[in-house]
């Protein structure tokens, strides 16, 4: 009795010994058939209990022999995962990459600053429940000035030095490059009703020699809303609301009064400036050049439109109110950025443009 | 306009310090564009006295003197002194070694260093006028007043703080002192004191020897003249040249000076004639006749037109009105008679006479703006007031004045309703006419609902009743109405496809690696010619401006191909792998009597060497097929199906040029440009370029794509190969591939031309993916479409199977 259980703790413990040198697969597997395999030590134990005829010890000889085949089928899973583990961390180690090196070349595009600038922009008033039309780049004199309460002698004529087209009708020279995006306040009030929410963005030329803050050919963003009951405290919000989208939720506004014809009354918009907090001088001391020490920056003009424009197309200016603002894309993009120079933006210079 | 604080001052008590002042003017319209104050440049210069003048110790020097100024008790200099006019007593200004100063003689700046002048150590210098920048003079040294203190810093007596204001052209009022003095007394609660007009007349009446006449009085409403005798023509006294100076304007003598003080202190442009200079005492205001020439003041000789007006006497023209005086009856030293012209003229007129003649004054920059008919007889009064007082002169008793049409004072009813519509908040009726008073308009409060509001006579901007509104908002402030969201009905959406198919277009072309440039919409027709065949630009000549800034901009861009070839040429040495760009802009096609016609287009190119894995260069040139991936790739973004054909365009290279057409109708353009025109561009590398014309391409864009439903059979993919006669194009192939039942797709993935296939013949493959959206497919059903595929390519293009 005692030399069967004997044997058995004999063979497990060999066993046991023997396992830890099966240091890869194909000796595990060898050790595997050896103690548990068919023919294998621990099962030929097994299968002479059959020939022992003490009931008592044959069951005291199978349960020790069981305990003694759970563990080494137990003690075979954990070394199989031991080696299989170590098998992948040298295949891993050999594998290794130099992640720091950079991916497969995708050639890069990007959008001209002054497009993402102007995209940000009219989302800004899209939000606000203001649609997005278009109108012509060369206008007629009477859209570009006339209907905006500027005839021919009107001294306010030199607030838009313009270009003309080279063509004449009945002795005068009624086409130009529009100088602004206002002629399209006429055109969308001739052809809608009120409600008006709308934004018109395009291209604008002046007759101007450039320098760091001017450009011949700019972008505008025209902004027009009639309704009745439009006030100028619903200007300030709209334009408040639009600053802080495009410059930050802590922007302050400061409106003062300013003059176009085609509005009663006019304004400027200022932002304070946030480079130096509204200070006027950075941190340091120096003084601050994006709003040359005033600590403000004129961002747009604006103003409730004239009645007498909304007469001219129909509109009850008793009734409606409405109010209009023109806004330079590039000044914008200019103050985001951080560009000191308005001309590099249609430079078009790519280590420029490439930045964006 | 140059306002001096110390002149505002006569008008108006000035109680805010020049920074707010500034910062309130600004706000309420009236921009102060620059705070200048002279004397800041004076640093380190200050008041002495002289206390002794000897002479110079060497006997052969007669014109150099020792002076002895005193700062303080105890600070003297002795300095050496070449001016004539240096005596005990004076006061005068200082600058010792080291100050920084304007050179006397050269007129540079330059700092003051130690000097010996014939033997005689300098420890400084007494200044001349010109040398502190306030005038020419450098005859003598500058005399302070006797009340200036010693010792103290030359700025607080001779400085001065002036606004330099940016107006807007509304406000011609605003171009004089007493104007600006008005908005400070509203904006500062002071009260405006308007200067005298009282004087002495002693002469004989001007009536009966002048005789005024308006001929042509819708370009001159009122004519006032006045008559100044016995006067004496001199310099003016120095205040009234340190005034015109301190506003920006050369004294000349002391007539002159008193026609320009009183302008830019009342706004009113005066003229005055010699008396002398003016034929049968008449005046005779009429518009010029045909080929009548004036020599003006500024010596320049100028024809005029019949749409100018000018003053005439009895015999011919003597000034162009409301812009300069004639030369032949100016004002000289031997004047002793002046007939003063204070009249209104026609904004408009005077507008077009000064754009026309390419002139502008002090005078036409004011008429311009329009001023009141009512302000000639004060301005006349005031200057006739400074002739005499100044001009030592026997003013003429009484004024011509000839007014046919008297304009009636303006009234303006403004509602309490329209205020509050307008501002959005409502303002009580006590504080609206404490502001209108403020700013000299009569207002009366009719309850409940009424202002009615008189306008004084130099408000000619304020018309209408939102007028009214900015006036009352301004003062108030417009920082101090509330700020609220727009509230009210949101109006229908109305769609805009062209706008969303041109951002997807620039967003598919970003994506895919290009770049977005910007270019001027203006070219020169050279630049064009590069691109565009003679025939085209003969046919369809673009647009030119008839004021061009230079000759690079002078025509409408009728197509981005050039700008974006002379944006390449100017990168393309700093970029040196493969560059591809694009630009999306308007294009200009004139039309007969219309505004032209905008098309919004796109232009793209490639360019360079394709990169490596690493983003180096290859040796592999970009070029056709670069170019139309790009493009296939953004007509995918909008699910567009296209086709190409192949075309000829002057600008491309033959044979390698395709039209993009799509449901018949061309859209666009893709090419290798031909080595002519990039050689013109001075680029030498091959160049592929694309068009599209978006407004050809948007009634084919649908806004969303059409679902089709995914089959849950799998494919079969097999491959095809043929040898095709050279000049059968592949899409001919796909098409008939295509056209089978049970063909799902097909891509062709090889071309082959060369020893392996018969000559004039190329080799084509295409991997095929058949499918039967009703069953598996097997692979034996694909063969048998297969070959019947290949038996339609052999029948209709004469196509050969390839083992």
């Amino acid at each position: 009795m005692t030399s069967l259980l004997d044997t058995i703790s004999e063979i497990e413990q060999s066993a046991i010994g023997e396992l830890k040198s099966a240091s890869d697969q194909s000796a595990l597997e060898a050790w595997h058939i050896r103690y548990l395999g068919r023919k294998g030590k621990l099962t030929q134990v097994l299968r002479s209990l059959a020939g022992v005829a003490n009931l008592d010890e044959r069951r005291a000889g199978g349960q020790r022999a069981n305990v003694a085949k759970e563990r080494l089928e137990a003690a075979y899973s954990e070394q199989r995962s031991q080696i299989e583990e170590q098998r992948l961390s040298s295949v891993i180690a050999g594998e290794r990459l130099d992640v720091t090196l950079p991916g497969i070349a995708v050639p890069r595009g990007r959008l001209h600053p002054v497009t993402q600038t102007m995209r940000d922009v009219l989302a800004a008033f899209v939000s606000m429940g203001f649609q997005v039309a278009e109108g012509p780049e060369i206008e007629w004199d009477h859209y570009n000035f006339e209907a905006l309460r500027i005839p021919a002698e009107h001294p306010a004529r030199d607030m838009w030095d313009t270009l003309w087209i080279d063509y004449e009708q009945d002795g005068r020279r009624p086409m130009l490059m529009r100088t602004h995006t206002s002629p399209n306040q006429i055109r969308i009030m001739e052809k809608t009703r009120p409600p008006v929410r709308v934004v018109v963005p395009g291209k604008c030329y002046r007759f101007e020699a450039t320098d760091p803050t001017h450009e011949w050919m700019m972008q505008q963003v025209e902004g027009l809303a009639v309704d009745d009951g439009i006030s100028m405290a619903d200007l300030k919000g709209s334009l408040t609301d639009f600053a802080r989208r495009i410059f930050g939720p802590e922007r302050r506004t400061a409106f003062r009064c300013d003059y176009f014809p085609f509005v009663e009354p006019g304004m400027e918009m200022r932002i304070d400036c946030f480079i130096c907090r509204g200070e006027g001088r950075l941190e340091d001391g120096r003084p601050c050049r994006t709003c040359h020490q005033t600590g403000w920056i004129e961002i747009l003009g604006a103003g409730m439109v004239h009645p007498e424009i909304l007469e001219n197309v129909g509109y009850d200016s008793g009734r409606y109110t409405g109010f209009a603002f023109g806004l330079g894309i590039e000044r914008i993009a200019l103050l985001r950025y951080g560009i000191e120079d308005i001309r590099h933006l249609y430079a078009n210079d790519l280590r420029f443009l490439e930045q964006f | 306009m140059r306002v001096p604080l110390n002149w505002l001052a006569d008008y108006v008590d000035i109680v805010l310090p020049p920074e707010e002042l500034a910062r309130r003017l600004t706000m309420a319209g009236v921009e102060v564009g620059d705070i200048m104050r002279s004397g800041e440049e004076w640093e380190g210069i200050r008041v002495a006295e002289v206390v002794k003048v000897d002479p110079h110790p060497d006997p052969e020097v007669e014109r150099l003197r020792l002076a002895t100024v005193e700062l303080d008790e105890d600070e003297r200099h002795t300095v050496v002194c070449g001016a004539p006019n240096i005596a005990p007593g004076q006061k005068v200004a200082f600058a010792g070694i080291g100050t920084r100063l304007i050179d006397g003689r050269t007129g540079e700046p330059t700092v003051l260093k130690a000097a010996r002048k014939r033997g005689v150590e300098s420890a400084g210098m007494v200044l001349s006028e010109k040398e502190l920048g306030i005038s020419e003079q450098h005859e003598g040294i500058l005399v302070l007043p006797d009340e200036a203190e010693v010792g103290a810093p030359l700025s607080s007596v001779l400085g001065e703080t002036v606004f330099d204001l940016d107006l807007t052209p509304n406000r011609g009022d605003l171009l004089s002192v007493l104007g600006v003095a008005r908005e400070v007394a509203a904006l500062s609660g002071g009260q405006v004191r308007d200067p005298s007009i009282e004087h002495a007349a002693e002469g004989k009446p001007i009536k009966g020897r002048v005789a005024v006449q308006i001929a042509a009085p819708d370009l001159c409403p009122r004519y006032v003249a006045a008559l100044v005798e016995n006067i004496k023509v001199t310099e003016s006294p120095s205040w009234l040249q340190e005034r015109l100076l301190a506003a920006g304007l050369r004294p000349i003598n002391n007539v002159v000076d008193v026609t320009n003080y009183v302008m830019l202190e009342m706004g009113q442009p005066l003229h005055a004639f010699d008396f002398a200079g003016l034929r049968g005492g008449k005046i005779i205001v009429r518009r010029a006749g045909p080929g009548e020439t004036l020599t003006l003041l500024d010596g320049t000789r100028r024809e005029m037109t019949a749409d100018m007006l000018v003053i005439a006497d009895a015999q011919e023209a003597r000034a162009l009105a409301g812009l300069m005086g004639g030369s032949e009856s100016e004002v000289t030293e031997r004047t002793t008679a002046v007939l003063l012209e204070s009249a209104n003229f026609s904004p408009a007129g005077i507008r077009r006479t000064s754009q026309a003649l390419k002139a502008r004054t002090d005078a036409s920059i004011r008429f311009e703006k329009g001023l009141s008919p009512r302000l000639p007889p004060i301005a006349a009064q005031r200057a006739t007031k400074l002739l005499v007082e100044i001009c030592g002169g026997h003013a003429a008793e009484g004024m011509i004045d000839v007014y046919p049409v008297k304009e009636k004072e303006a009234r303006v009813d403004l509602t309490q309703e329209r205020l509050h519509r307008v501002l959005g908040v409502e303002l009580p009726a006590t504080k609206v006419r404490r502001v209108l008073e403020s700013l000299g308009f009569g207002c009366r409060w009719v309850p409940p609902d009424r202002y009615i509001v008189r306008v004084p006579y130099w408000r000619t901007d304020v018309k209408i009743p939102d007028d009214l509104v900015e006036e009352v908002a301004r003062i108030v402030g417009y920082d101090q109405l509330p700020t609220t969201l727009l509230s009210g009905e949101i109006p229908a959406f109305s769609p805009q496809p062209l706008l969303r198919l041109r951002e997807t277009v620039r967003d598919a072309l970003a994506a895919a690696g290009m770049q977005e440039v910007i270019n001027y919409s203006l070219t020169t027709r050279e630049a064009l010619a590069k691109v565009l065949g003679p025939e085209e630009l003969a046919i369809n000549p673009p647009l030119r401006v008839a004021n061009p800034m230079s000759r690079e901009y002078d025509y409408c861009r009728p197509t981005l191909r050039a700008s974006l070839l002379e944006c390449l040429a100017k990168n393309v040495r700093s970029q040196p792998g493969m560059l591809s760009l694009y630009e999306v802009g308007r294009v200009y096609l004139p039309r007969d009597r219309e505004l032209p016609r905008e098309i919004e287009s796109v232009c793209g190119l490639v360019t360079g060497r394709r990169p490596d894995r690493w983003g180096q260069p290859t040796e592999d040139e970009a070029g056709f097929y670069d170019a139309k991936g790009l493009l296939e790739n953004a007509l995918d973004q909008l699910h567009l199906q296209a086709h190409y054909e192949d075309t000829i365009d002057y600008a491309f290279l033959p044979g390698r040029t395709a039209e993009v057409r799509t449901a018949g109708e061309r859209i666009g353009l893709i090419g290798q440009l031909h080595p002519r025109v990039t050689g013109a561009f001075g680029i030498k590398a091959d160049v592929a370029m694309f068009e599209l014309d978006l407004d050809a391409l948007l009634p084919h864009v649908s806004s969303v794509p059409h679902y089709q439903p995914v089959s849950p059979y799998p494919s079969v993919e097999q491959d095809l190969a043929i040898i095709l006669p050279e000049e059968v194009p592949a899409a001919r192939a796909v098409q008939i591939i295509k056209s089978f039942k049970l063909v799902r797709d097909v891509r062709p993935f090889d071309e082959y031309k060369g020893t392996q296939v018969p000559r004039g013949h190329k080799s084509l493959a295409f991997a095929v993916s058949f499918h039967n959206p009703a069953g598996t497919l097997t692979d034996e059903q694909a063969g048998r479409e297969r070959g019947r595929i290949i038996e339609r390519l052999k029948r209709e293009l004469g196509a050969e199977p390839r083992s």
